[in-house]
C-alpha cells in the first residue's frame, strides 16, 4: 500500500530532509509551499531519489483557500494518507515588542493556519482510518521565555491543539505526533548567537521517522532536550521570572 | 541574508580562517547573493589544507544547495546542483547501473568541491581526473550572472574552472557523465608488498582498474616502503544497505597520535593482510570510502590537526625520489599511519591540475615540533 505524505512547508531544511528519507523508502509526496518554483525543483530532485510520485501544490499557510486543493488532491490517492507540518514563523521578540501587530501573524503562522489546516484533513483521515500527522512545536512552548515568548505562547497553543488532535483521531486510528526540537542548524538559527547542542535537520528527520514507526506521541529531539526542559519547567516561577535563559 | 561569523577550518583542523559565511538554502538567492557581495563558494571543507579558507573576507556555504535536477537513464548523464555529495550520487544511481566516473577517497566531498579540486580516484591511470567527466558547467560570475559553460563554448574558462578552487565564481550546478555501475561490489585483491621495488613493479605489472597502495612509513632499512597494494576491479554482487556509521565524539589529546601507536597501528595493518594475500568482494562505499565509516576521523589529530604532504613524481625519477622522502619522514620520527601510494596517468581536466603520469605519494603529518620543518624540508 501506497504511503501519501502532505509536507506543509516543504521547502523548510527540516521537511527537505523529511521529504528525502520518506522519497527513499518510496512514499508519493505532496509538497505545499509559496515558492512554486522551488518546489518543482525540489519534486523532482524527489522524484530522482525514488519518490514514485512528488507534486508541488500552491500553499499558504495565511490563505485558507489554498487548504482544500490539497486536501482534494490527497484524497484522490489510493492508500494512507499522512502530513507533516513544518511551517511557522519566528520573528525577534524585539521586533514584536516594537510591533505588536506581528503577534497575530506568529499566532497565525504557528498555531491558527496549521490548526485550520489540520481541522480540515481529519474528515479524510478519519475515514481512511489510518494514517499519521506530525506537527511541529518547539521547546520553546514548554515555557514563556524573556527573549521568545510570543513564538512560544503560539507553539504552546499548537501543542495543545495537537493533544486534543490526538485524543480525536486516535480513535480512529490515525497517529497524531508532537514534536518539540530543539536547536536545529537551519536558515532560521544561521549566524544567531547563543545557539548550542545544535542537530542537524537530516538527525531531525530520521527521529521524525523513528518516531512514526514507534507511533509516539511526543518527541523532544534530539532526545537530551526532553531533560533540559523537565528542568526549565521545574523552575519555580518567583526564581523563573528573574531569569533570562 | 544572514552572515554567520565564524571560525572554520579544512578537514586537516591545521590552518583555521574566521571570516563570514553565508548558507543559501534556495536557489534563487544564490545570483542575487553574489550580485550583493561576491565572494567565492566552499563545499564540505574536505580539502586538508587551507583551499576552502577566506580569513576575514565572505565565503558562501553551498552545501545545502544540492538538489538534483535531471537524469537520462539512457546516456547516464546527471545534472545536480554543486551541493549534492558525490557518495550521495553513488547511494542513488549505483543501484540504476550509473555511477561517478571519479571517486575521491571519500563521498563526503560535493560535486563543485571535486570539480573545483579537479579530484582524483584509485582509477586515474585508467579514467582520468573528476573534471573530465563533467559536461558542462553552470557559473555565476561576480556579477551575479548565470552562464552555462562547456569545453565548446568557453575552453578557456571552462578549464580554468576545473581545479581552479573556485576562482572563476561560483559553481552553482553542473552536468556529469556516469560511468557504468555492473553491480554493488567491487572484487579486491589485497597483496602484501615487501619493499619499495617490490611496489613500484607491482603497480607497473598492475592491470586492475583500480589501485592502491598504503605505505608503512615506519618502516626502515630494507623493508622501507612495505605496505599493502589493493587492486580492484568492478563486481556483480548485491548493494549493501548502508551502515551504521561510528563517530569519533571528541577531539583527542595532540599527543594520541605518536610513534608508539602509530608504530602499532601500521604493524596491525599490514597484518591485517596474510603474507598469502586475500581476496574478497567488498561493497561500493567500503571500498571507494573506507574512512567515511568513521566520522570525524580527523579528530585523532588533537587540537592542532594534521597536514598532508602529496606529491607527484614522473616514473623516471620516481624510484630514488621517493627513497629520498621515505628516508626524511622516516627518520624524522613523524609518525603518519595514513601514507597513500597511487599511480596516476596523463589525465587532467583544467590548467592548474596536479595529476600527471607518474606515482603520487600522499602522507598525513600531524601537527607537532618539527613538523613543518619536514614539510619545508
Amino acid at each position: 500500500m501506497t504511503e501519501t505524505w502532505i509536507i506543509l512547508g516543504a521547502s523548510s531544511a527540516i521537511a527537505r530532509a523529511f521529504a528525502r528519507q520518506q522519497a527513499a523508502t518510496g512514499a508519493r509526496l505532496i509538497l505545499a509551499g509559496r515558492n512554486h518554483q522551488e518546489l518543482l525543483e525540489q519534486a523532482q530532485d524527489l522524484c530522482l531519489r525514488g519518490a514514485p510520485e512528488a507534486d508541488a501544490a500552491e500553499f499558504d499557510i495565511r490563505n485558507p483557500g489554498t487548504f482544500a486543493p490539497i486536501i482534494d488532491l490527497a484524497a484522490q490517492t489510493t492508500g494512507t494518507v499522512n502530513a507533516a507540518v513544518f511551517v511557522g514563523s519566528m520573528p525577534e521578540q524585539a521586533d514584536i515588542d516594537r510591533d505588536p501587530d506581528l503577534l497575530d501573524t506568529v499566532v497565525l503562522d504557528n498555531f491558527t493556519g496549521p490548526a485550520h489546516f489540520l481541522h480540515a484533513l481529519a474528515p479524510l483521515l478519519e475515514a481512511r482510518g489510518k494514517g499519521t500527522v506530525i506537527g511541529i512545536g518547539s521547546v520553546a512552548g514548554d515555557r514563556g521565555r524573556l527573549g521568545n515568548y510570543a513564538y512560544g505562547a503560539a507553539k504552546a497553543g499548537f501543542h495543545t491543539y495537537l493533544s486534543g488532535l490526538r485524543n480525536r483521531l486516535g480513535r480512529k486510528g490515525v497517529q497524531v505526533i508532537t514534536v518539540k526540537p530543539g536547536f536545529v542548524d537551519t536558515a532560521m538559527t544561521w549566524g544567531i548567537e547563543g545557539m548550542f547542542l545544535v542537530a542537524s535537520p537530516e538527525d531531525i528527520a530520521k527521529a521524525l521517522i523513528t518516531a512514526t514507526r514507534k507511533r509516539k506521541n511526543e518527541i523532544y529531539t534530539p532526545w537530551f532536550w526532553r531533560y533540559i526542559m523537565l528542568i526549565i519547567r521545574n523552575i519555580p516561577e518567583f526564581i523563573f521570572k528573574k531569569l533570562s535563559i | 541574508m544572514r552572515w554567520k561569523t565564524t571560525t572554520y577550518s579544512g578537514w586537516g583542523n591545521h590552518l583555521r580562517a574566521t571570516g563570514q559565511l553565508a548558507r543559501p538554502e534556495k536557489t534563487a538567492l544564490l545570483a542575487p547573493l553574489l550580485a550583493d557581495e561576491p565572494a567565492p563558494a566552499i563545499g564540505n571543507r574536505r580539502s586538508y589544507g587551507d583551499a576552502c579558507l577566506n580569513s576575514d573576507g565572505r565565503a558562501i556555504d553551498m552545501t545545502r544547495l544540492d538538489n538534483l535536477i535531471g537524469f537520462d537513464p539512457d546516456s547516464g548523464t546527471l545534472h545536480a546542483q554543486a551541493g549534492v555529495l558525490i557518495g550521495d550520487i553513488l547511494d542513488i544511481f549505483g543501484p540504476l547501473g550509473w555511477m561517478p566516473a571519479v571517486m575521491p577517497g571519500t563521498g563526503f566531498v560535493t560535486l563543485g568541491g571535486a570539480i573545483a579540486n579537479d579530484v582524483h580516484g584509485k582509477n586515474h591511470e585508467l579514467t582520468g581526473s573528476f573534471g573530465q567527466h563533467v559536461a558542462s558547467i553552470e557559473l555565476i560570475n561576480q556579477a551575479g550572472d548565470i552562464e552555462t559553460i562547456t569545453t565548446e563554448t568557453h575552453p578557456d574558462l571552462f578549464r580554468a574552472t576545473i581545479g581552479g578552487l573556485g576562482q572563476t565564481g561560483v559553481i552553482a550546478s553542473a552536468t556529469l557523465r556516469l560511468a557504468r555501475c555492473p553491480g554493488g561490489t567491487i572484487a579486491v585483491s589485497e597483496r602484501r608488498m615487501a619493499d619499495l621495488d617490490a611496489f613500484l613493479d607491482a603497480f607497473h605489472g598492475s592491470t586492475a582498474t583500480y589501485q592502491v597502495g598504503w605505505i608503512d612509513m615506519g618502516a626502515r632499512g630494507e623493508s622501507m616502503g612495505r605496505g599493502i597494494l589493493e587492486e580492484g576491479s568492478p563486481a556483480e554482487g548485491r548493494f549493501a544497505k548502508p551502515r551504521k556509521l561510528r563517530a569519533v565524539p571528541f577531539t583527542l589529546p595532540g599527543f594520541a597520535i605518536n610513534r608508539l601507536s602509530v608504530r602499532a597501528f601500521n604493524a596491525l595493518y599490514l597484518r591485517r593482510v596474510p603474507k598469502s594475500g586475500r581476496e574478497r568482494e567488498r561493497p561500493l562505499r567500503d571500498f571507494f570510502f573506507p574512512l567515511d565509516r568513521v566520522l570525524n576521523w580527523n579528530r585523532v589529530y588533537g587540537k592542532r590537526g594534521f597536514q598532508q604532504f602529496q606529491c607527484i613524481l614522473p616514473d623516471e625519477t620516481a624510484p630514488a625520489a621517493l627513497r629520498e622522502m621515505l628516508d626524511l619522514i622516516s627518520a624524522s620520527g613523524i609518525a603518519s599511519p595514513l601514507s597513500v601510494l597511487k599511480r596516476l596517468g596523463p589525465g587532467r581536466a583544467g590548467m592548474l591540475s596536479f595529476p600527471m603520469q607518474g606515482f603520487t605519494l600522499a602522507v598525513d603529518i600531524a601537527t607537532k615540533k618539527g613538523s613543518n620543518a619536514l614539510l619545508a624540508s
